[in-house]
């Protein structure tokens, strides 16, 4: 609760700080505000609390997943000064656009209620409708806002359709009066329960961009500002899985092999199309977008596992997936600046050039594709441990696949950077930014080396 | 206590070498971390060898809760391959100080960092921290390659990349796999993996996905096609820590994971995967007799080499696994010497085509006698190391099947055949114009070189000391097999 109304009045704050143009002083507002907004969620841990009639659900979960939620969107403002550096107009719009957005990320985390859940959806949706055309100039941010304002608000209908139906099976739309219908009727669950159930897990596959949910992905990642696409492919994914999760291991559990198969299908077909589209990408955003495809697959797979480690290896994986994630989005940024394009020979020879940011870089695609003993490999450890424990062999062996296809893409940017000749292209960082990638490189490292630190706390 | 050292030392010196500046300072520092690390590696084997073979344990907890921990031991199987490992490592590195590398701080981090991760796989004791070094020994293995390799560099470590990775994930699907099957509470120290409660069929399964992941590493005939091109590619250093030390990963997972757990296994399995080998060494010695490149012929005659190497493992008797470890220490440092030869000529001449070289005995007497020592070791000759293991694996392959030992009988002949062929054309006749103004070895190379034939004669005349330090232990793992 506190998390919720900290992070809205810190939104306010920044556009109060507008209207008084005090420009200067917005960063430093939202970073600290941001911070104290995750001491806040921390210190609600083992409080589990009701509010508002189970709208909201305080539980662990939602404290650990909307502290990573926070914590991602902190270490994108932190590439912000950056990114806006030489903008005259003024920003305050956007960095509270992303700061409401962000409320509904947490929402999403910590709903109880399906209409609490569809509110957050739609803070976090509308917000960043916004965002990805907040390019005015561009004719690609242009698109982009068009093309998910289109899918995204037609797909929130499907959400809210399987939300209606599900009430009219139930009568309610609490978790806990979902979760009673469904045991009272667990064998004979109404034709209308489950198509409202499998509308709501196709709204959410959008969010999460899922196969076959998932064309606008790239146009969209492509065409949004960057340090916004970042935004959109750990902030947003990371709560719409949570979401998902939320709702599969508190109401729906009873009736698990209804909905099994078809999430099993989806991360199937997610870890292998992500990862084969993948491969034939001729930019880095683009490949980025399918990599962020194929870790939804991941993601997924966590959630199909269902198993009382299920959260902790979901809070991992979130967790890894977003510090590396964000740290390629960095690099992503310096590029795209250097070069007006980031096609995979703008990196050409950036090792020769730019050390520091190369070696970032190389961690953090090693980190994505899972190699030990980096973050990203115990993330994918604990979540082929929880599968495999429940069984889910064959699923296993899919996302092993996939992991050994996604190597040939993590490693064009590498090998572009360390073995191609340099085309005269320097990326300019100034010492905070370049303070910033080695901090994510270094909790990469830490992450991977001292899982603990996270595993084991839900 | 010391093994953690050993662990750890090269890391140390690894993380030091990049803030250093001169080419100088950087080749001082990187060859005193290694020698640094053999002195360890000495004090651990006289603290072996003294306190009659305790396992230098050393047990920290990592996620204790889950059954894994930092677990690291040496027993008679891995302490040969530490030492051949922090023996070659210094050897490689003073050699390496004939070449002027661009950016050398790079290079010698990647090969300590590449030590220490060797120094994990073989000393780990626990199935998930083998698996973390085994993946990590890639990342320096690839950038050494592909940054200092050959042309063709980038398509074939990619090549060697993507195999050797996919065949580790199936690894890593086996152990998770096992360590469902331990009792409760689940670990993944090997000790508890050996007692996991398998059925015939899972570990028919097993056996598959583990074998491919060492077949590839190793590499066993048919999955070694990525090996003759990275060789090739490769810089010499490269070449030699790949099939020097780091083909001996695969070998030691099989001892130590497929036989002891798949045990059941071998019936289905055991015969094909024998013949697999043999016929790689025919195979291989075939193709090797025809190549005109120098280093592609040593990589051919590796794989005939290291295929004779598992066909002692999947013999499954003492001889054979003896044999297999000694082979082991052998073929590393046959190899190692092999490729130093070959470079020197390669950097003297700028050619190492066969049918460019010629006469070079005559210009460079000292060059001559060392390849000559080295590849009549390599090819078995009584009194040099090849003799003592290339003879204990025959002997456990004839106890396994007399045919079969004739068929791998063959691989000495052969490497008689191609080895001697291509030093008669390369040191004998006529001078060419490339090798007219070769000169002979100087100092430093004879330093690199030396300790390569002191050993060679030390384990080919006696061998008693590295048997006594393996039968314990090779005695265990046919325990386990027969459990």
């Amino acid at each position: 609760m506190t998390t919720i109304l900290s992070l809205t009045l810190l939104g306010v704050l920044v556009l109060l700080l507008g209207i008084l143009k005090k420009k200067t002083l917005q960063l430093p507002l939202i970073l600290v505000g941001l911070l104290t907004a995750l001491a806040l969620t921390i210190s609600d841990w083992n409080t589990a609390r009701h509010l508002f009639n189970e709208m909201l659900i305080i539980d662990n979960t939602a404290v650990a997943f909307s502290a990573v939620l926070i914590f991602s969107t902190f270490l994108i403002f932190m590439f912000a000064a950056h990114y806006y550096q030489g903008v005259q107009r003024p920003l305050d719009d956007i960095y509270a656009i992303m700061i409401f957005a962000l409320v509904g990320a947490v929402l999403m985390t910590s709903y109880g209620n399906l209409i609490m859940l569809f509110i957050g959806i739609e803070t976090l949706s509308i917000a960043l409708y916004v965002l990805a055309g907040s390019h005015k100039e561009a004719i690609t941010s242009n698109e982009a806002t068009l093309k998910y304002f289109l899918l995204g608000s037609f797909l929130s209908g499907f959400l809210l359709f399987g939300i209606a139906l599900i009430y009219g099976a139930s009568g309610s739309f609490s978790l806990h009066g979902i979760q009673l219908f469904v045991i009272a009727n667990g064998q004979n669950l109404p034709p209308m329960f489950l198509a409202g159930l499998f509308l709501l897990i196709v709204g959410l596959a959008f969010k999460i961009a899922v196969v076959p949910f998932h064309f606008w992905a790239p146009d969209v990642y492509e065409g949004t500002p960057t340090l916004l696409t970042a935004f959109m492919a750990t902030v947003v994914k990371t709560a719409s899985v949570v979401a998902m999760y939320r709702f599969f291991s508190h109401t729906f559990y009873g009736i698990y092999g209804v909905w099994e198969t078809t999430i099993w299908v989806l991360a199937a077909l997610t870890i292998l199309l992500g990862n084969f589209t993948g491969v034939y990408q001729p930019n880095l955003k683009r490949m980025l977008a399918y990599s962020s495809i194929s870790h939804s697959g991941y993601m997924l797979l966590a959630v199909v596992a269902f198993s009382p480690f299920t959260g902790n290896a979901l809070l991992l994986y979130s967790l890894t997936y977003s510090v590396a994630t964000i740290l390629a989005f960095g690099i992503l940024i310096l590029v795209r600046e250097a070069n007006g394009n980031d096609y995979f020979t703008s990196l050409n020879g950036i090792a020769r050039t730019n050390p520091v940011e190369a070696f970032c870089l190389t961690i953090a695609m090693l980190s994505l594709a899972g190699i030990p003993p980096l973050a990203g490999f115990m993330g994918k450890y604990f979540l082929f441990t929880t599968a495999l424990e429940q069984g889910l062999l064959w699923l296993v062996i899919i996302a092993i696949t996939g992991s050994a296809i996604s190597i040939s893409y993590y490693f064009k940017p590498i090998v572009a950077m360390y073995l191609k000749e340099n085309e005269g292209g320097k990326l300019n960082s100034g010492v905070p930014f370049k303070a910033h990638l080695i901090f994510l490189t270094l909790l990469l490292f830490l992450l991977g080396i001292l899982p603990f630190l996270v595993i084991g706390l839900l | 206590m010391l093994t953690l050292i050993l662990i750890l030392l090269p890391l140390a010196f690894s993380l030091i070498l990049p803030v250093l500046k001169g080419e100088k300072e950087i080749r001082i520092v990187a060859l005193t971390g290694t020698v640094a690390e053999f002195g360890v590696a000495m004090a651990a084997l006289i603290q072996y060898v003294t306190s009659c073979h305790c396992q230098l344990m050393f047990t920290a907890d990592w996620l204790a809760t889950l059954g894994v921990g930092l677990t690291f031991s040496m027993d008679g199987i891995s302490l040969p391959l530490v030492l051949l490992t922090v023996f070659l490592l210094p050897v490689i590195v003073l050699f390496s100080f004939s070449h002027h590398y661009r950016r050398p701080a790079a290079f010698y981090s990647l090969v300590l960092l590449m030590e220490m991760a060797l120094i994990g796989v073989f000393t780990a004791a626990d199935g998930l921290m083998f698996y973390i070094f085994w993946e990590l020994t890639l990342i320096p293995a690839w950038f050494i390659c592909a940054v200092w390799g050959g042309n063709d560099r980038i398509r074939i470590t990619f090549k060697f990349f993507i195999y050797t990775f996919a065949g580790s994930l199936l690894m890593l699907l086996a152990l998770i796999y096992i360590y469902f099957r331990t009792p409760l509470p689940h670990s993944f120290d090997f000790r508890v993996l050996y007692i996991a409660v398998l059925s015939p069929a899972e570990q028919t399964w097993l056996f598959l996905a583990f074998f491919l992941a060492f077949a590839i590493k190793i590499p066993i005939f048919p999955f070694h096609t990525w090996q003759p091109e990275t060789y090739t590619e490769a810089p010499a250093e490269g070449s030699m820590l790949l099939a020097g030390i780091m083909l001996k990963m695969g070998i030691y997972g099989l001892i130590r994971l497929l036989i002891p757990i798949c045990h059941l296994a071998f019936q289905q399995w055991g015969e094909i995967v024998m013949i697999l080998s043999i016929t790689g060494i025919v195979y291989a010695s075939l193709i090797a007799i025809r190549q005109e490149d120098m280093k592609q012929l040593v990589a051919y005659s590796s794989i005939a080499h290291v295929g004779l190497i598992a066909a002692g493992v999947f013999a499954l008797n003492l001889h054979g696994l003896q044999g297999s470890v000694i082979q082991m220490l052998s073929h590393g440092i046959n190899i190692v010497g092999i490729f130093i030869i070959i470079d020197l000529i390669q950097q003297r001449t700028g050619s190492r085509n066969i049918a460019d070289l010629g006469g070079i005995a005559r210009k460079a007497p000292r060059l001559a006698v060392f390849f000559m020592i080295i590849l009549l070791a390599s090819i078995a000759l009584p009194l040099t190391n090849g003799f003592v293991g290339e003879f204990l694996l025959l002997l456990g392959v004839f106890e396994y099947n007399h045919l079969y030992a004739a068929a791998a009988g063959l691989t000495i002949i052969f490497s008689a055949v191609y080895m001697m062929w291509m030093y008669q054309r390369v040191m004998f006749g006529d001078t060419t114009p490339m090798t007219e103004h070769i000169t002979d070895l100087n100092n430093r190379e004879m330093a690199a070189l030396i300790p390569l034939v002191a050993v060679i004669f030390w384990i080919g005349v006696a061998p008693g000391f590295f048997m006594d330090i393996i039968w314990p232990d090779a005695v265990r793992v046919l325990a386990l097999f027969n459990m």
